[in-house]
């Protein structure tokens, strides 16, 4: 310091030869990270970091509560974003190169291949670890006491995710993209069938006019891809960046995850638990330094259970980062392995038979195969707004952080189980044996095939179930898990059905071995 | 500033004039929804945006041949058209093979037409006999061109039973 002060040079000189020490400090706002109030310091001072507090409480790291699954979803995220930006360096939108080109990445292109498995595998396992991640959000009832907002938000998330999944197969112009193009243009179309029954789509055809906005005219041709492409590039991964911005923030100023009301720390945390090492600061030293100080309401400062937090630097960044590579391992073998399937190129003259979409929607694809309108439009609709109302019907405060509640919500969330599957599985048998109205009499107007379909009949059985263990319970909290588990509970038995047990024609085979050779 | 002030409310100090909003409600109530209002305005103009104008598309109206092409009991499936021909004693017809339900291409059976996509089943006049179908396969409108072919209208649907005699 006192040598180079004398002359500029040797200043200049000392400054260029620190640059690899002072820069790293400039970026983490700290010389080192060796003391509590550096560790927190870096928390706060970090524009990624700061989205966490600088203290995380401990039932936030035990694995078994969360399993992780939002941030898997995240992190799944990121690299669908990373390998879709470098996709759009070969991807062409139009319907003369669209397949040339994703045949190109797959076949040519140096990493095209597994880059596009990334993007597809990525893709799809948000949909898995969202919905995951959904599910354990509900049964440790973390959509209460001020997060019930938030929820709405997760569920706007999911939406997304969904609809960016099947934007993205859309667009390879193949005969998969090109016939979910056709059926999605009519499921959006769909509302013409009550239209026409009001005898009012001359005036108002809702379903034409959506179907219309998505084409981009009346069949998938060159004036649908690059919307859709649009969509899918741009207008989504905005709005999904934007809404996760929404999610985390409120995250952060709940007080970070949720936590039983009673934790009582194991001998392991002990060590972990030490007083900070602290020197001064507006709080007494059992606080912690940090803007938590100065932040309002329901964060560890101000709340008493200080004594169950870790400082979040490195506790949390280990468990973040083991999240990380567990995600990015599973997800890079797994798409060395498994390839993401690219049909014929798109051929309007034929459908393939059976035409199934990817996993996710089959169980909607069983759903439509009932009536397009029910099973497309109104019951999923209806779903996602029952879904997202959950906080608002049910506003029984306790048991936030505790797995099923208690042990009535156990036994709730097991019977409902037993008896959901039961029940679905037996009207699934029963169609497949009997057929429904239409195959019994001909000639029932379409009004009865919408209102009264087995789809209807299950949601309507779901919404009674969920009534009836309100009425017996008295309970809205236990109501709320009978009918998330039977939502569960159609998801995957409707997928699985849909995946496995439909054929050619959608008609039930046991297996693909017994579909018809043709 | 009073908290009230977007609340149609009068001020405490008011009292004694008569009920009604202030003058600088109304301002703030009018600027709030002129705001609103011309949101939602060029919300709308971005959506009408989207809907095309103009729809670069093959026409719905074509020619399928002379009539002699079509002897009384032919069964003609036109794959790039996406409809049937048939041709009986009482004349010439055309059934759509678009299937009403969401738009896959039906196949011909011993019984009728079968969709392969969701199930949906039609007798040999379109009408639904199994599955989802909402309505049954339209039967379109076919006509003669002054050149001699016949033309088929696939935007225009006829009566179930119309059939073109060839004079």
């Amino acid at each position: 310091m006192s040598e180079s002060n004398k002359n500029g040079i040797g200043k200049f000189i000392g400054n260029l030869k620190d640059i690899i020490n002072f820069l790293p400090n400039t970026v983490l706002r700290s010389k080192t990270l060796d003391s509590d109030k550096t560790k927190a310091a870096v928390m706060v001072n970090n524009f990624f970091l700061h989205l966490q507090g600088a203290k995380t409480h401990i039932n936030t790291l035990r694995p078994a509560y969360t399993f992780g699954m939002g941030l898997i979803s995240l992190f799944l995220f990121f690299f669908a974003f990373v390998s879709g930006v470098f996709l759009m360096i070969y991807y062409n939108p139009s319907i003369e190169n669209a397949f040339n080109t994703v045949k190109d990445i797959k076949y040519v292109v140096f990493g095209g291949n597994t880059i596009r498995n990334i993007h597809k595998w990525a893709g799809e396992g948000m949909i898995l670890f969202v919905m995951l991640h959904m599910a354990r959000v509900f049964f440790t009832s973390s959509y209460k006491k001020g997060r019930e907002f938030n929820w709405i938000v997760g569920i706007i998330l999911m939406v997304l995710v969904f609809i960016l999944n099947f934007s993205g197969y859309l667009l390879p112009w193949d005969q998969l993209a090109y016939w979910a193009m056709v059926i999605g243009a009519n499921i959006a179309g769909s509302p013409v069938e009550i239209t026409d029954i009001l005898g009012v789509t001359k005036y108002f055809d809702f379903g034409g006019l959506q179907k219309e906005l998505f084409l981009g005219g009346t069949v998938p041709g060159k004036a649908t891809l690059p919307r859709v492409h649009f969509f899918h590039v741009m207008f989504l991964p905005v709005i999904l960046i934007i809404f996760l911005g929404i999610h985390f923030w409120r995250i952060r100023k709940d007080g970070g995850l949720t936590r039983p009301e009673e934790f009582e720390p194991r001998p392991s945390d002990e060590k972990f638990l030490a007083p900070p090492q602290k020197k001064g600061g507006l709080f007494p030293t059992n606080k912690t330094y940090g803007l938590m100080e100065l932040a309002k309401g329901r964060t560890p400062a101000v709340n008493n259970d200080i004594e169950n937090a870790v400082l979040s630097w490195p506790n949390l960044m280990w468990a973040e980062l083991a999240v990380f590579m567990l995600t990015f391992a599973g997800m890079f073998v797994y798409s060395l392995y498994i390839d993401a399937p690219l049909r014929e190129l798109a051929n309007p003259i034929i459908p393939e038979n059976p035409a199934k979409a990817p996993w996710y929607f089959l169980g909607l694809q069983e759903l439509v195969s009932y009536s397009a309108f029910m099973g497309g439009i109104a019951l999923p609709t209806l779903a996602l707004v029952a879904l997202a109302l959950i906080p608002y019907l049910d506003r029984e405060e306790g048991y936030v952080g505790v797995w099923f509640s208690n042990t009535q919500g156990k036994v709730i969330a097991f019977l409902s189980f037993i008896v959901g599957t039961a029940a679905l599985i037996g009207v699934l048998v029963f169609i497949v044996n009997f057929g429904w109205i239409r195959t019994w009499w001909p000639d029932v107007p379409q009004l009865v095939i919408i209102a009264i379909n087995p789809g209807t009949l299950w949601v309507g059985f779901v919404a009674a179930w969920s009534l009836m263990i309100i009425n017996k319970t008295g309970s809205t909290r236990m109501g709320a898990i009978a009918m998330f588990v039977m939502f569960l509970v159609s998801f995957v038995i409707l997928t699985y059905v849909g995946t496995e047990l439909r054929g050619p024609n959608w008609d039930f085979y046991w297996s693909k071995k017994d579909w018809p050779v043709h | 500033m009073s908290n009230n002030m977007y609340c149609a409310h009068r001020d405490p100090d008011k009292k004694g004039k008569e009920e009604g909003v202030s003058r600088r409600d109304f301002l703030g109530l009018a600027g709030i929804a002129t705001a609103v209002v011309s949101s939602l305005a060029a919300v709308l103009g971005l959506v009408r945006f989207t809907k095309a104008t103009v729809h670069y598309e093959e026409s719905h109206k074509f020619k399928i041949g002379k009539p002699e092409e079509f002897p009384v009991g032919t069964i003609k499936k036109l794959d790039d058209k996406k409809v049937f021909i048939f041709a009986d004693n009482e004349g010439l017809f055309a059934i759509s093979a678009i299937c009403t339900h969401l738009g896959c291409i039906v196949y011909p059976t011993e019984w009728g037409f079968q969709c392969p996509c969701h199930g949906s089943k039609y007798n040999e006049d379109g009408k639904v006999i199994g599955g989802p179908a909402p309505r049954p396969l339209p039967w379109l409108e076919v006509s003669m061109h002054e050149d001699g072919n016949v033309i088929v209208d696939a935007g225009k649907e006829v009566k179930k039973g119309t059939k073109f005699k060839v004079a």
